[in-house]
């Protein structure tokens, strides 16, 4: 990348005369003006650099408004639209009525956008902010460029916040690791600073260390690459783990809705997946009225959701009940079909409503991202799956356990006549159990929409995997269905690494074909009477 | 057990969807043209689309008068995304309905479930997809990109402009991917790359749970190399990928990903954000700026109804195709499929990008081949452009295939072998 060298050259140039009168520029501040205009990625690159040559005194919000695409121009003339909305001229820095007619955004490309980022670490240095400058110091690690030692360890001498010091020591020793001319000791020293960050960044900046070092070097860049790399295989086993609990997870909410229906019921429902895939689309309608409507609750969108998913995905459930499935109790054969059937109905229904293409269902701001935990990358959408999870989990073993309703439907599964004897409306819980389990498919669908497509097909994807976490789990019992999910979830992404994901399913199949010869009841299989029924 | 399922509801729902697929015959007589798109199943996300443009030409074309003075008529079947049943549905336009022409199938396994039905009953069909090669068939005529039209280009850019030296191919399991990928590891493997810094993953259909393999992909390109991601993905399965590599913070700064299945249709269901700067190839783009494109966009949002519609690389395909038909049928005055076949290698029709695509003898068109970087409103911002290449039905990369060419024109051969100088290939 020669542009990004010669760029960081006259960053350093730029830092040493910052307040170097800009005057004498303005000839060369029209040419970037004119290249901003020019709609060519070569030229926008030159024009940033000509702004941070001169010190041009909008050099830095200029740059800043490139890399977020709020930089207009067009017609010889260039605009900063401000994140408020408003329009300042970019030359004067001077506020614009309204949106100068005829300007387009500057386009970027990755190249361009690397220059614009080392651009903004560099100035980034500079900055009065110390999570700015430990920014820019992590930017410059990535960069590496032996022009920029100076300003770094200026900026080290200077330093007086912990963080911001560490992410420039290690900026500092991601260049004299690699810097053929600085004292063996020092590159030592760095190693030692790059082994101790010890991520996968230290690693790519440890493995691309050129040829040139002597014997003493090799051997401790050798030695830091293993201590990393055994660090990291260790992580990594954790964050397979994480990983099978996240899918474990996800298979518990999509199965767990069915291990009432199925489970509990003895319903072989076709159309579960259905409900999920209503529950989401819920989530879609909901967020749409939101968007439209109170703009201002779409961080709650999801949490609005929920009830309205419980209550869609139930109500269909409930219709779906007394409309079909009473009809066939005790025919499992045509239970499945008429189900099956009704699947394809509501499927091509919502497709025809609401057309074949995918919806987008946007992610609240808590949702979005990831951090770090150790070496964990931990992404905030699957953490708070988990957690919802375990909560739909807790909740519906509480209702089976501890409310009248419950009490009744487990009644009516283990001995519905006798139930009935005790003049409990065995038509009315089997209607409310089914409704149940499909309002928790509802459920899940609000989750799913977080990480899958939402899409007529939604459902599909999912319903196999739910038959084979509450058979694997045992039929009948939640607890199971807990254990199932999660030991499935877990199987598949420790096997996922060594086998690829086309094999590692298949390899699962295999596994659980085998263990359902063995424990056909599964799991946790309920004993007594209400087994035989 | 997924696919029986598939199979077995799509025949059963076919039956019920199709009896609505007829337009009214006109008094006059009229041309049929068969139209062969899913519009149920896994499939009708993409096809449907297909399905609706192919009625606005036609509509177009009758408002102009027709072809050859006579009125066409559009005959809509649905193939339910199921492969037997996409067989059964083009007999039924061919033989039941006599069409002149079909346009149809999005999947490879579509059109060869197809292909025997077509040869049988000696029809044409305009195959509107990119897909991987290693084909040319009498009765098919591909306006789709052949490898050479989308793969190679796009990795001779990641070499040139982002200096990619470390390189993931990414698919879905099937044939196109795993074809796809030959041709590109035999590519890269001749320019020089070591075969330590190529990592082929496959993932099965409709796979959700990427945290492994993009953590992979991130452990991958920790060995001080530049590296990019080649997806071949397919489908739905896109959709949470993105939001993964989103989430995991993979930046396309730091490692690109270039998709050539992801178009604008697939990102309209996620938040592009951010995915901004990770690239795609195609033959087209909605934001390509000409006279022809914008001229295209506004008919199909007025056509359907809704301002926000979206156009895609396939939907121009049949745009040539059908143009690239219809002045064919007009040179050889006659609806006759073997005239029409004869007639077309040679046939030049203007293309949305301000080129002219022109129909070759190996059944393939010329295309120019864009690079597109996904933009924050999920459009694409074309950063690269080549001039018309010439579609390869035989890649030239693979060792078994690099001596034949499709030659309809002269060698009457969809597998001439150039070494031996004989028909039939291998």
């Amino acid at each position: 990348m020669p542009l990004l060298d010669r760029l960081l050259r006259i960053l350093l140039l730029a830092a040493t005369m910052a307040f170097a009168p800009a005057t004498s520029h303005s000839q060369s501040a029209d040419e970037a003006f004119s290249r901003l205009n020019a709609d060519s990625f070569s030229d926008t690159a030159r024009a940033v650099e000509i702004l941070i040559a001169t010190a041009h005194p909008q050099a830095a919000p200029i740059i800043e408004a490139l890399a977020q695409s709020r930089l207009l121009a067009g017609g010889g003339s260039v605009a900063i639209r401000t994140p408020a909305g408003g329009f300042i001229d970019a030359r004067t820095g001077q506020a614009l009525p309204a949106e100068p007619p005829g300007l387009s955004p500057v386009r970027l490309n990755n190249n361009l956008r690397r220059v614009v980022q080392a651009a903004l670490g560099g100035l980034g240095l500079l900055n009065p902010d110390p999570q700015l400058r430990a920014r820019a110091a992590e930017a410059v690690f990535k960069s590496r460029d032996v022009s920029l030692l100076p300003v770094v360890e200026s900026a080290i001498a200077k330093e007086t916040d912990g963080r911001a010091r560490a992410a420039l020591r290690q900026a500092q020793a991601a260049i004299l690791v690699a810097k053929a001319d600085a004292p063996p000791f020092d590159r030592l020293a760095a190693m030692d600073v790059l082994r101790e960050r010890g991520d996968q960044e230290a690693l790519a900046t440890l493995r691309s260390l050129p040829g040139d070092a002597s014997p003493a070097l090799k051997e401790a860049q050798s030695r830091a690459i293993t201590e990393i790399e055994g660090k990291l295989a260790l992580w990594r086993a954790g964050q397979n783990l994480w990983y099978g609990l996240s899918l474990g997870s996800v298979l518990l909410l999509a199965a767990i809705g069915l291990a009432i229906t199925f489970g509990v019921m003895g319903v072989i429902n076709m159309a579960h997946g259905e409900m999920v895939m209503l529950g989401a689309y819920t989530t879609f309608i909901v967020q749409e009225i939101i968007r439209s409507s109170f703009p201002g609750l779409l961080e709650w969108s999801l949490a609005i959701a929920l009830p309205a998913a419980f209550l869609v995905a139930g109500l269909v459930g409930i219709a779906i009940e007394r409309g079909v499935i009473r009809f066939l109790y005790g025919r499992p054969l045509e239970t499945l079909l008429a189900t099956w059937g009704i699947s394809l109905i509501l499927q091509q229904a919502v497709r025809t409503a609401f057309g074949p293409t995918n919806r987008e269902v946007g992610a609240p701001a808590f949702m979005s991202g990831a951090f770090e935990l150790g070496g964990l990358a931990i992404t905030w959408n699957r953490l708070w799956i988990i957690v919802f999870a375990a909560l739909v989990f807790g909740a519906l073993l509480a209702i089976l356990r501890l409310t009248p309703i419950g009490l009744q439907m487990r009644a009516v599964t283990q001995n519905r006549r006798m139930a009935s004897a005790m003049g409990i409306r065995t038509g009315r819980v089997d209607a409310l159990t089914f409704g149940l389990g499909s309002g928790v498919a509802g459920l899940a669908g609000v989750a799913l929409s977080q990480i899958d497509n939402v899409s007529p097909n939604l459902g599909q994807s999912y319903i196999i995997d739910s038959f084979m976490v509450v058979v694997f789990g045992g039929v009948g019992n939640l607890w199971g269905t807990l254990v199932g999910a999660m030991t499935l979830g877990i199987a598949n992404k420790l096997l996922e690494p060594y086998a690829g994901a086309v094999l590692g399913k298949i390899a699962l199949l295999v596994l659980i074909i085998l263990f359902i010869q063995k424990r056909p009841r599964g799991l946790f299989a309920l004993k007594g009477r209400a087994v035989e029924a | 057990m997924n696919t029986t399922r598939r199979v077995i509801l799509g025949a059963a729902l076919a039956g019920a969807t199709f009896i609505g697929g007829y337009l009214p015959g006109a008094a006059q007589e009229t041309i049929k043209v068969g139209i062969l798109h899913s519009l149920s199943g896994t499939m009708a996300i993409s096809e449907t689309t297909l399905k609706d443009v192919m009625l606005m030409l036609i509509e177009e074309q009758n408002k102009k008068g027709g072809v050859l003075g006579k009125k066409l008529e559009a005959v809509v079947v649905d193939p339910a995304s199921n492969w037997p049943l996409f067989a059964e549905k083009a007999r039924e336009l061919i033989a039941k309905e006599k069409v002149s022409a079909v346009f149809g199938c999005w999947t490879s396994v579509s059109r060869k479930s197809v292909l025997p039905v077509f040869k049988e009953l000696n029809s044409i069909l305009f195959y509107p997809v990119q897909y991987e090669g290693e084909e040319s068939e009498r009765n098919v005529f591909y306006t789709g990109a052949a490898p050479n039209q989308q793969a190679i280009p796009a990795v001779d850019y990641l070499a040139k402009e982002e200096k990619v030296q470390r390189w993931v191919l990414a698919g879905t399991d099937y044939v196109y991917p795993r074809t796809t990928n030959k041709i590109l590891e035999a590519y890269l493997l001749a320019k020089g790359v070591a075969k330590e810094d190529i990592l082929i993953n496959y993932t099965p259909f409709g796979h959700s749970d990427w945290q492994t393999i993009v953590s992979d992909i991130k452990k991958f390109g920790t060995a001080g190399k530049k590296t990019a991601v080649v997806s071949t993905i397919n489908g739905d399965a896109n959709v949470p990928f993105y939001k993964e590599l989103g989430n995991q913070g993979v930046k396309a700064t730091d490692i690109p990903v270039v998709a050539f299945s992801v178009g604008e249709e697939e990102l309209a269901g996620i938040d592009t954000k951010p995915l901004v700067g990770h690239l795609a190839a195609w033959n087209y783009f909605q934001s390509v700026k000409t006279p022809e494109n914008e001229a295209f966009i506004k008919q199909w949002q007025a056509f359907k109804k809704d301002p926000k519609a979206v156009t895609n690389d396939p939907m121009e395909a049949h745009v040539i195709g059908f143009a690239m038909w219809v002045k064919a049928v007009e040179k050889a005055k006659s609806f006759d499929p073997d005239k029409v076949i004869d007639a077309l290698p040679g046939i030049e029709a203007p293309n949305l990008t301000g080129g002219v695509s022109k129909m070759l003898p190996n059944h393939h068109i010329t295309k120019p081949v864009l690079i597109g970087e996904i933009k924050a409103d999920g459009q694409f911002d074309v950063v690269s452009k080549t001039g018309l290449v010439a579609g390869d039905a035989w890649s030239k990369e693979l060792p078994e295939s690099k001596d034949l060419i499709g030659d309809w024109v002269e060698k009457k051969c969809g597998n001439f072998n150039t070494k031996t100088g004989k028909c039939g290939g291998v």
